[in-house]
């Protein structure tokens, strides 16, 4: 089947199978591998990625041609240019990885929990993160890594 | 000649992670971002029986499916000669493919070449496989019967693997019989995985030049191609073994899985790149497990609580091959570590090991081999002689602690312990969670029938394999090494024998020798896992990286010193005796206006070297004198609902003492991982069978793993008592967390319902185990 995909403002044109998972499509035939797949029963949030500007969803539970005509957002998409966004940052300065293999997930659902909460508490953000798993950082660090981020948004939008 | 403004301190300074980067903007490395022009996919077939004839199998139904390429079986394999693979350990083999048999749930029975991920699976699906069902056993006490004997391969007709023996025994004996108090208990420490989120996977593939070009998810890539060339016969210069990013390994990534092998074969047979990830649920029921312990504690004392005697004997269920990645001389690892941070007069330590019809392994799942098991035995057995003998649990432990002045320490199961201030830690510990107001608090609330709980572990880990004349790993020494190559203009790479999994190393490994010769760390650049460009070490696991690589670096950095000594001498027109290293560079000893920065020594190394060899760098193999002690107090403070058994960790306090610390950040970022970890064996991770060997924890719905949700927000603090015998005195840290929380939980959690009269209860101490505990308690007690 054929679908078409903007992923982080390019088009994507391809053919694919009808039971090929928006995950792969991203990774394989987008060659965008920052997205990744750590298990078999959307339980740990390696793939999210943020549909239409502020749904995070799990593109392993997805098909790819349940995104044709839609907008994705992979980790890739997230810097502007060389500027990192303020949640790459924040995830950088709080020391909020270690391996680094949750962390495109945890970016991309934490940009959703952003557009929806611009001043979550720890308690929202640890919920809004419960669908993530990280087997390195216990959390806390994330956690300093997005209340940085929402502080830095915050005042962004104060200043322009 | 310039004269640095400032000093360049690098060790001790929280310095941000080079390697994050990539990581934030999904340029990170992983296995699975490999492909490789006309790339195949290999999917296996798994044994759906745990112990079971194997009749027949028909693959034609498989070679039908469109893209599938070709089908091995393990009769394939058998003809090639590749029919088994020697473990890590070195006393047993395993099967890659099954041979007439299979032993466990999920193993692997063939292998499934096809042009795409989906076709590979299809082609799977398709192999049909006539089973005969063979009676199961699927616990150690059975197995310990001989029944039914699991491995008639092996030239011992038992199930019984070893049985491995430490210290005093009729001493201990002697010692525990005439105690005036004396305690026993048996713990079971539960099968756990260390389920890395990324699993598992390699891509094999030969080049032009019939070398084989192998990428794979290893945290001992050395040790791997050593390995594959004396099970392949592939020579060793032939084979490149590559370990790129790894997302995490604790300890999951040591050994060699079938499937890596069956990726080499089919590359070979094929003649094309061959890809092999395991899926989540492959993962979690055939790569290397932990624990498995159940653990008889035995701890004698007098009358006023000074500990007499500590024997402990242990059943070990290892599964269905003995894949223990275990030094050779240490079948039960470092279990002797069990006399914990007390002064034991005598001790003795046992462990019979079993074959049962579950997945193989017996890993070290972030722990320094059986380091887990053993600190977790001790701090239960402390906690419940404290209960037994009406002491305050802390006052036992004080009463008990190898006082400071006792160091260099002989236990009596044989390690000298290097350092350590254990009543300094725990003071920290207790002064920081407000012990004594927790007591009243929790004597106020014990009144009012309310159930409140305080555990404490003062746990002491061992660390940072070798010593060489100890420790091996299929006969190759646990030394480690370092090359480091400064460049003219400052700049340098440092390469090691291990490999990071997310500790860090680029950063560490750079602060290391930007301290030690006063360079930029920003510059200096650390390259691990490629086995033709890193010089030979045994790789990253047992928290041995920053024991002994770390070593090696300092080591290597100050060869370089030595060498840069004799330049900076020529450059400062001085005799080389009278230049000496201070404040982060050369000057005339005596004469700070007359001094040379390394930067500037490092460009003279290769345009104005006088009659000195041109360059500056250095290789250092290092081999430990000693293992590292590192050491904590810990302190867990949950409340329990009486009505519902669910438990509530109201805080936690973990003072490590690591020696030096190198990155405050990076260690702290550690400690709050292994916590983690610990917080998730104390109260959900299992790997659970049942009594058939059905695999019942196959995916993250079944086995579970802490969200940001239900982990606790973690306190810390350090003291620093340094390794005399480190060149930096640093003693690992990683693990210490995961080894000596567990039993800060349980012993919290067991005070919590000590009133009811709750003695102990076995992890993982989930919501319905703790409230039948209650409920039985209750009920006992009418």
């Amino acid at each position: 089947m054929k679908v078409h995909v903007k992923v982080n403002g390019i088009s994507y044109e391809r053919e694919v199978e009808p039971r090929a998972l928006l995950a792969y499509f991203l990774r394989e035939d987008c060659g965008l591998t920052g997205t990744h797949v750590g298990c078999d029963t959307s339980s740990c949030g390696c793939c999210v990625v943020v549909m239409d500007g502020e749904r995070a969803v799990k593109s392993c539970s997805m098909f790819a041609v349940q995104a044709d005509g839609h907008e994705i957002l992979t980790v890739e998409g997230l810097a502007d240019g060389g500027r990192l966004h303020a949640l790459q940052q924040g995830f950088w300065d709080q020391h909020g990885l270690q391996c680094g293999y949750c962390t495109p997930g945890m970016l991309l659902t934490s940009y959703a929990l952003l557009r929806h909460n611009a001043t979550p508490s720890e308690a929202d953000i640890r919920e809004g993160l419960a669908g993530n798993l990280c087997r390195c950082t216990g959390y806390q660090n994330i956690v300093k890594a997005v209340q940085q981020a929402a502080g830095a948004l915050r005042e962004s939008v104060g200043a322009s | 000649m310039s004269i640095q403004a400032k000093p360049l301190h690098s060790v001790g300074v929280p310095m941000k992670r080079k390697e994050d980067p990539r990581f934030i903007q999904g340029k990170g490395h992983y296995v699975d971002d490999l492909s490789f022009p006309g790339m195949l996919y290999l999917s296996l077939v798994r044994s759906t029986y745990p112990h079971a004839e194997i009749r027949s199998i028909d693959i034609t139904e498989a070679l039908k499916v469109p893209g599938v390429k070709a089908v091995i079986t393990g009769k394939d394999l058998e003809a090639a000669g590749l029919g088994w693979l020697p473990t890590f350990h070195g006393f047993d083999k395993q099967m890659v493919l099954a041979i007439g048999k299979v032993l466990f749930q999920y193993q692997e029975v063939a292998a499934v070449f096809a042009e795409t991920r989906a076709a590979a699976v299809d082609g799977a699906e398709a192999v049909q496989v006539d089973y005969a069902p063979l009676p199961v056993v699927a616990d150690p006490f059975t197995s310990k019967a001989d029944k039914v004997l699991l491995r008639p391969d092996r030239e011992s007709k038992t199930n019984r693997i070893f049985h491995w023996e430490v210290g005093d025994k009729d001493g201990a004996a002697r010692a525990l019989a005439s105690s005036a108090r004396r305690i026993k208990q048996r713990v079971w420490f539960q099968r756990c995985h260390p389920a890395p989120l990324e699993p598992c996977g390699c891509v094999a593939y030969f080049d032009t030049m019939g070398r084989l070009q192998f990428h794979v998810t290893s945290q001992a890539p050395h040790v791997y191609r050593t390995a594959l060339a004396l099970v392949t016969g592939i020579a060793e210069d032939k084979i490149h073994v590559i370990s790129p990013d790894l997302g995490g390994g604790f300890g999951n990534k040591v050994p060699v899985y079938p499937g890596y092998v069956c990726a080499i074969v089919g590359a070979l047979k094929i003649g094309r790149p061959v890809k092999w990830i395991e899926t989540r649920t492959e993962n979690l029921t055939s790569t290397g497990f932990a624990r498995d312990y159940h653990m008889d504690v035995e701890i004698g004392a007098t009358a006023d609580g000074r500990v007499t005697a500590l024997r402990v004997a242990t059943t070990a269920d290892h599964g269905a091959f003995d894949a223990a990645a275990d030094p050779s001389r240490y079948p039960a690892g470092i279990f002797g570590i069990v006399t914990g941070s007390y002064d034991f007069p005598v001790a003795y330590a046992e462990v019979d090991a079993f074959f049962t019809n579950k997945a193989p392994g017996g890993i070290a799942y972030r722990c320094s081999f059986r380091v887990t098991e053993a600190s977790y035995a001790i701090e239960r057995g402390m906690d419940i002689l404290a209960d037994e003998l009406g002491i305050d649990a802390a006052e036992l432990r004080r009463k008990n602690f190898i006082r400071k002045d006792q160091f260099p320490y002989p236990s009596a199961l044989g390690f000298t312990y290097d350092s350590g201030d254990y009543h300094k830690t725990l003071d920290v510990a207790l002064e920081r969670i407000g012990y004594d107001a927790l007591l009243k608090e929790q004597a106020e609330k014990r009144a009012r029938g309310e159930l409140m709980g305080i555990g404490l572990s003062t746990f002491t880990e061992v660390v940072g394999a070798g010593p060489s004349k100890h420790f091996d790993i299929l006969g190759i020494r646990m030394f480690d090494s370092a090359e480091i190559r400064i460049h003219p203009t400052g700049a340098g790479i440092v390469r090691t024998g291990t490999k990071s999994q997310g500790q860090g190393h680029e950063t560490t490994w750079a602060q290391i020798v930007a301290e030690e010769l006063g360079l930029d760390a920003g510059a200096i650049m650390v390259e691990e896992g490629d086995t033709d460009t890193a010089p030979y070490g045994l790789g990253t696991y047992a928290s041995r990286s920053t024991p002994v690589a770390g070593a090696a670096i300092t080591m290597a950095a100050r060869r370089i010193r030595e060498k840069a000594r004799k330049i900076a001498a020529h450059l400062l027109e001085a005799g080389e005796a009278d230049v000496e290293w201070t404040d982060y560079r050369f000057q005339v000893k005596g004469v700070p206006a007359r001094s040379v920065t390394m930067k500037e020594v490092a460009f003279a190394a290769y345009t104005n070297m006088a009659q000195n060899e041109p360059g500056l760098e250095a290789t250092y193999y290092y081999d430990p004198p000693n293992m590292t002690y590192p050491n904590g107090a810990y302190v867990a403070v949950v409340d329990v609902d009486r009505e519902t058994g669910e438990v509530k960790v109201r805080r936690f306090v973990a003072v490590d003492d690591c020696g030096t610390v190198i990155n405050p950040m990076i260690v702290e970022g550690q400690i709050h991982g292994g916590l983690t970890e610990g917080f998730a064996m104390a109260f959900i991770q299992e790997i659970q069978y049942d009594a058939e060997g059905n695999n019942l924890s196959t995916n993250f719905t079944d086995y579970l793993v802490p969200t940001s949700l239900e982990t606790p927000h973690w306190e810390t603090a350090g003291t620093v008592t340094p390794s005399p015998h480190h060149p930096m005195g640093a003693k690992g840290v990683g693990e210490s967390p995961n080894v000596g929380s567990p039993a800060a939980f349980v012993n919290a959690v067991v005070d919590a319902l000590s009133p009811l009269g709750v003695r102990h209860i076995d992890m993982p101490m989930t919501r319905d185990k703790v409230w039948r505990a209650i409920r039985d308690a209750e009920s006992t007690k009418g």
